[in-house]
C-alpha cells in the first residue's frame, strides 16, 4: 500500500540556532582589504542595510535534511503515473539532465562573444529547424519561456500583423472555444484583445455555424488547440482555418495538446499561422513543479518578420545573433530563452528522431484510448461528447451519474486516487464537462501501471456506492490529509509569507 | 512497427500493443487517427536526424559543446542581467531530487506539500531580503517581472504612464514596452545627471503627473551604481498617486537598504544569482514582491503559495492561493496568463538563501563590493581609462571608458579574448553619449590574481 512520507516538517524558519550556517563565501583576500576602504566607507550612509536579515541560521547538514524531506513529500513522474491531462507528464530522460548540467552550457554568458558560444548556437539553430519542420512551420523562435509566454508572443504577432495592414483598429477580437485552456483568453487580454467564445457542438468540436456567426472584419485570429481539450481531433480544421483566413484572421494553434500528433500530421499543414509548443510537455523536459519550461512558437513565412530579437542564425560558416529586424515585436524577456531546457529538448529529439517521434504519438493514443476503453465500464463514469470517436492524447470523463447517485465528486475521486500512489487527473476542467476527470497518460507508463490507474478507477466508484466515506475523506494515505483551500485565500487568514504569518499569529515580526 | 520498444515507451513493444489493441477492438494504430483528414497525414517522414543511442547522445553534445569556450574556461567579467556565482553543490542535489524535478505545478496540495512548503520557504526569503511582505513564486525574469509590475500599477491607479531610469538595460525596456503597448500604457524614461548617473531629480518632477501609474527605479542602477535618492523619489511618486517600483539584484541586498525600508509598493528583480547557473541566460529567476496590502495582492499576477490548515483544523500545510486571480479560474479577466513560472529556480534560490542565511548573505554582498572596487581600483593605474563613468557609489559592475584611447570596446574586447578574457559588456551602442563604454562585472568568485590578470592584459593592449 502507498503510504507517503509525513515529515511534519517544520518551517526552515522555525530551525537552526543563531550563529549557525550553511555556507561560506569565498574570502576576500588580506591585500584587497587593505586597499580598499571599508564596506561601511563604500557605501552612501543612506543605503546602508541597518535592520538585521531575518533570515534562518542553520547548517548545511539541516538544509540538505531539510529539503531532502520536502522532497519525499512530493510526487512526480519518477514516483508514478501522473495523467494530468493537457500537461503531458512524460518521462524526463535522465541523460538530458546530466548534459544540461555541463559547464560548456550552464557557465556560458549570454553576452560572450559570439565565436566562444558556436557550440550551443548550433544546438539551437538546429532546434530551431527540426521544431519547424515537426510543426510544418517557416521559422521558430526559442525565446518564449513557457507555453502561456509564446501565447502572449503569438497574440503580438497577430497585432504586428494587422498593424502592418493598417488594419489594428478594427481588428479587436480574439476567438476562442468554450472548450480552450484558460491561457487563450487571459493572453489574448493581455495582448489588449477582446475575447470572444464560440461553443462547442455535440461532438465537442467548434461549431462551424457560431464560427461563421462570430467572425468579421473585427477578428484578429482564432486560437486553438488540435485535438481538442476533450482529446478529440478538430475534423473540420480546414474549415475552420477557411472560414477565419476569409475574415482576414490569423489562426493560432495551442501547442499544449502536440504530442497526439507527433510525426503524423502538423499545424502548419492544417493552416494554422502560428504554432507554440511546450517543451516540458510535448519534449519531455521536466516540468520542475511548475517551471522552468520552454514554449518556442513557429510561424508562417509571412510573419517571420514579426519575432523577437535576436534571431538566431547560421551563414554558412558561423552562427550568429542578428538584431537588425525593423518589423520585429522586440523583446518579450531577456536574453535567448530558457537555454538549459532547449538543450534538454534538443537531445529529446535526437534519441528518438522521426519515428521515434511518431512512435511517442502512436502510442500516447493507444494509451489514452485503452484507458478510454476501460474506464467506459465502469458504473458511475461516462465519456461525454463523440463518445464513438476515436481519443487522441487523452480522454475527458465525466463523475456527474456518480455524483448525483453517490454525492461523490471529481474531487473525491481525484483525492481518493492520490491515496493509491496515483497523481489524480485535471479535474473541472474543460468546463463545458461537468465533474469532469480529464486523463492523459502520455506514452511514459506501461500497461500494468495503466491497470493499475484502471483498477483504482474501478474500486473508488464501487466505494462510492458501497462506503463513500472514505472517499468523500480521502486522502488517507498522503503525507497530510485534505487541505481548506478556501482558508489560505480569506483576507483574515492569509498568510503568503513567513512574515505574514507572524504578523496573523500576533507575533513579534 | 518495430519488434524492440524503445527505452522511453514501454508500450512500444509489439506484443503489448496488440494486446490493447484487442482490447479496444481495433487491427491498427492508424484506425485512432482515422478522424484525421487525409490530406493531412504526413506522407513523407520528417526531415530529422537519426535517433542516437544515449552513449552517442552524449559524445554528439559533448562534442558540439566542447566548441564553447565558457566562464568555466577562462575568466569572465561579463554581468548585465546574467551574473556568475557560486552554486553550492547542495543545491544542484535538491534539485536533481526526483520528486520535485518530474511534478508538475502543485494543484494537488495534499500529495505536493515538498514543492509547496519549498515555494512558501522562498517567497518568505525573498520577502525577508526585499524587505516586502508578499511574493509570489516567480515569474520568467527581470524584464517579465517588470512588464507584469508596470500593468498592475495602471490597474490599481488607472492611469497610463510609467516613470523609468534612461540608464536601463536594453532587454528589460524592450520587454516593457511590450508588455505595456497592448494596455495602451506609455513609457518615458527620466534622464540621469551627467557627473553621478543618479536620476535627474529636475527632469523626475518635470515628467511626474496625475497620469502617472508607477515610478520605477533600479538598485543598483543597471550601470552599477547605487541610486542614492530613493527616499526622495518614493515620497515623490506617492504623494502625486503613483505607485512606487524598485528592481532589485538580491544579492546587493545583505548589505544596501532594502526597498521595502524606502517605501517600495513592488519589487521586481532577478534572482538567478541566487544559486541558478548562466546557462547562456536562461532559465532566469523573476522576483515579484509586494506589501500586504489587499488591494495590491488581489491584482498580483502569477502564482502564490499560503498557509492553510486541514479541513478538520487539526494540521497546518500549504496551498495555491488567490487561485481566483489565476487564467485557468478567470480567464479573460485574469491579472496575467502566467501558467508554468521558474517554480525549480525558486527552489533552488530557497535553498541558496538558507544555506547562507542573514551572516552569509552580508558577507556575500561585502565580498562582492571589495572585489568590484578592487578591480576599480586596480585598472585605475590604467591612466587613460575612465573608471568609473560616473562619480557614485558602484556594486558588483562598473563601467570602463576607452575614449582616452581612441580604441574601440569591440577591438579591446577582441584582443581581451586572445588574452584567455571575457571583457565587459560593450555598452556603447545603447548608451551612446557615454561613448565607448563598456560594463564590467567583478563577484565574490573573482580572485585577487583575476583581477590584476585584467589589469595587466589591458595595460598591455592599451599600450
Amino acid at each position: 500500500m502507498f503510504k507517503q512520507a509525513n515529515w511534519n516538517e517544520p518551517s526552515i524558519f522555525a530551525l537552526g540556532r543563531k550563529g549557525r550556517r550553511g555556507h561560506v563565501p569565498p574570502k576576500i583576500e588580506d591585500e584587497i582589504k587593505q586597499t580598499v576602504a571599508g564596506v561601511n566607507a563604500l557605501i552612501p550612509r543612506n543605503m546602508r542595510r541597518k535592520s538585521q536579515l531575518k533570515l534562518p541560521e542553520v547548517s548545511e547538514v539541516e538544509v540538505v535534511r531539510h529539503f531532502m524531506r520536502l522532497s519525499q513529500m512530493n510526487y512526480g513522474v519518477d514516483s508514478g503515473l501522473y495523467p494530468l491531462g493537457s500537461c503531458t507528464m512524460k518521462y524526463n530522460p535522465k541523460i538530458n539532465e546530466l548534459l544540461a548540467d555541463l559547464p560548456a552550457i550552464n557557465m556560458a554568458h549570454p553576452y560572450q562573444d559570439e565565436h566562444t558560444v558556436q557550440g550551443i548556437l548550433e544546438i539551437l539553430y538546429r532546434l530551431q529547424t527540426w521544431l519547424a519542420e515537426i510543426t510544418g512551420t517557416h521559422d521558430v523562435c526559442l525565446q518564449p519561456s513557457a507555453g502561456a509566454h509564446g501565447e502572449f508572443l503569438g497574440t503580438l504577432l497577430m497585432r504586428a500583423y494587422h498593424r502592418l495592414n493598417g488594419e489594428i483598429k478594427e481588428r479587436k477580437e480574439v476567438i476562442v472555444p468554450d472548450s480552450a485552456h484558460g491561457t487563450n483568453p487571459a493572453s489574448g487580454t493581455m495582448a489588449g484583445f477582446s475575447v470572444v467564445v464560440v461553443p462547442s457542438d455535440e461532438d465537442g468540436c467548434v461549431s462551424i455555424e457560431a464560427l461563421k456567426a462570430a467572425v468579421s472584419e473585427r477578428t484578429a485570429g482564432l486560437m486553438l488547440t488540435n485535438p481538442n481539450t476533450l482529446g478529440i481531433f478538430e475534423e473540420n480544421i480546414g474549415e475552420i482555418a477557411r472560414i477565419v483566413h476569409d475574415a482576414g484572421g490569423l489562426l493560432y494553434y495551442d501547442g499544449a495538446n502536440l504530442n497526439a500528433i507527433l510525426g503524423k500530421a502538423r499545424p502548419g499543414d492544417m493552416g494554422f499561422d502560428i504554432v507554440h509548443m511546450n517543451l516540458h510537455k510535448t519534449f519531455s523536459t521536466p516540468h520542475g513543479g511548475g517551471g522552468p519550461g520552454a514554449g518556442p512558437v513557429g510561424v508562417s513565412e509571412e510573419l517571420a518578420k514579426f519575432l523577437p530579437i535576436p534571431r538566431i542564425v547560421f551563414d554558412g560558416e558561423n552562427y550568429r545573433l542578428v538584431y537588425d529586424r525593423p518589423h520585429s515585436v522586440g523583446k518579450i524577456r531577456s536574453f535567448y530563452g530558457n537555454v538549459a531546457v532547449l538543450l534538454k529538448a534538443y537531445a529529446y529529439i535526437l534519441s528518438l528522431g522521426f519515428e521515434g517521434l511518431k512512435e511517442v504519438a502512436e502510442v500516447c493514443v493507444l494509451n489514452a484510448n485503452y484507458l478510454a476503453k476501460k474506464l467506459k465500464e465502469i458504473r458511475g463514469l461516462t465519456l461525454p461528447y463523440g463518445v464513438e470517436k476515436p481519443r487522441k492524447h487523452e480522454c475527458v470523463f465525466s463523475a456527474k451519474q456518480l455524483k448525483s447517485e453517490t454525492g461523490v465528486s471529481s474531487l473525491d475521486i481525484a483525492k481518493r486516487l492520490l491515496d493509491c500512489g496515483l497523481h489524480a487527473p485535471t479535474i473541472y476542467f474543460p468546463l463545458i464537462v461537468d465533474e469532469a476527470l480529464m486523463i492523459e497518460p502520455t506514452e511514459t507508463f506501461e500497461k500494468e501501471e495503466l491497470d493499475h490507474f484502471v483498477e483504482a478507477m474501478r474500486k473508488i466508484c464501487e466505494e462510492a456506492y458501497t462506503k463513500p466515506k472514505v472517499v468523500l475523506e480521502a486522502p488517507h494515505n498522503t503525507a497530510i490529509s485534505r487541505l481548506d483551500e478556501v482558508k489560505a485565500s480569506h483576507p483574515r487568514t492569509m498568510a503568503l509569507s513567513w512574515h505574514m504569518y507572524l504578523k496573523k499569529k500576533g507575533q513579534d515580526v | 512497427m518495430s519488434k524492440h520498444s524503445h527505452p522511453y515507451i514501454p508500450n512500444s513493444l509489439l506484443e503489448i500493443k496488440q494486446e490493447m489493441m484487442r482490447e479496444i477492438g481495433i487491427k491498427s494504430l492508424e484506425e485512432l487517427y482515422e478522424d484525421v483528414p487525409q490530406r493531412y497525414h504526413l506522407k513523407e517522414p520528417l526531415k530529422l536526424p537519426e535517433p542516437l543511442s544515449e552513449f552517442e547522445l552524449k559524445k554528439h553534445v559533448e562534442t558540439l559543446l566542447s566548441k564553447n569556450k565558457t566562464c568555466d574556461d577562462m575568466p569572465g567579467f561579463l554581468g548585465a542581467g546574467c551574473w556568475q556565482h557560486y552554486v553550492p553543490a547542495v543545491v544542484k542535489e535538491i534539485v536533481q531530487r526526483s520528486e520535485l524535478l518530474t511534478s508538475y505545478t502543485p494543484y494537488q496540495p495534499e500529495i505536493s506539500q515538498g514543492m509547496l512548503q519549498a515555494l512558501f520557504e522562498y517567497q518568505s526569503m525573498i520577502c525577508e531580503l526585499t524587505g516586502m511582505e508578499v511574493a509570489n513564486c516567480s515569474l520568467y525574469d527581470w524584464a517579465s517581472a517588470l512588464g507584469e509590475a508596470c500593468r498592475m500599477a495602471a490597474r490599481l491607479t488607472g492611469r497610463n504612464e510609467i516613470l523609468v531610469p534612461k540608464i536601463i538595460h536594453p532587454d528589460r525596456l524592450a520587454t516593457l514596452q511590450v508588455y505595456a503597448d497592448p494596455a495602451r500604457m506609455i513609457v518615458k524614461q527620466v534622464a540621469y545627471n551627467k557627473e553621478t548617473g543618479q536620476i535627474s531629480l529636475d527632469d523626475f518632477k518635470n515628467k511626474i503627473s496625475d497620469k502617472t501609474a508607477a515610478v520605477y527605479i533600479e538598485n543598483p542602477s543597471y550601470l552599477g551604481f547605487i541610486e542614492t535618492q530613493v527616499d526622495e523619489i518614493g515620497k515623490e511618486a506617492h504623494a502625486r498617486g503613483a505607485l512606487f517600483l524598485v528592481g532589485v539584484d538580491p544579492t546587493s541586498l545583505g548589505i544596501l537598504k532594502p526597498p521595502g525600508n524606502y517605501g517600495a509598493d513592488i519589487v521586481v528583480g532577478e534572482a538567478q544569482p541566487l544559486g541558478n547557473p548562466m546557462n547562456f541566460g536562461g532559465p532566469l529567476l523573476g522576483i515579484f514582491a509586494c506589501r500586504d496590502d489587499i488591494k495590491l495582492i488581489r491584482q498580483m499576477p502569477g502564482r502564490i503559495i499560503g498557509i492553510t490548515t486541514t479541513l478538520d483544523g487539526s494540521r497546518q500545510g500549504y496551498c495555491m492561493a488567490l487561485q481566483t486571480r489565476e487564467q485557468h479560474i478567470r480567464r479573460e479577466k485574469a491579472t496575467s496568463n502566467v501558467c508554468t513560472n521558474e517554480a525549480l529556480c525558486a527552489v533552488a534560490s530557497a535553498v541558496y538563501m538558507a544555506l547562507l542565511g542573514p551572516e552569509g548573505l552580508k558577507e556575500l554582498g561585502e565580498t562582492i563590493m571589495y572585489k568590484a572596487n578592487y578591480a576599480i581600483h586596480s585598472l585605475s593605474k590604467i591612466e587613460s581609462l575612465t573608471i568609473p563613468v560616473f562619480k557614485s557609489a558602484h556594486f558588483k559592475e562598473f563601467t570602463v571608458n576607452f575614449d582616452g584611447n581612441g580604441i574601440s570596446v569591440k577591438d579591446v574586447h577582441e584582443k581581451l579574448l586572445e588574452n584567455g578574457i571575457h571583457g565587459g559588456k560593450d555598452v556603447s551602442k545603447d548608451f551612446p553619449k557615454l561613448g565607448e563604454t563598456a560594463l564590467y562585472c567583478v563577484t565574490e568568485i573573482h580572485s585577487k590574481e583575476e583581477i590584476e590578470r585584467l589589469t595587466a592584459s589591458l595595460e598591455k593592449i592599451l599600450a
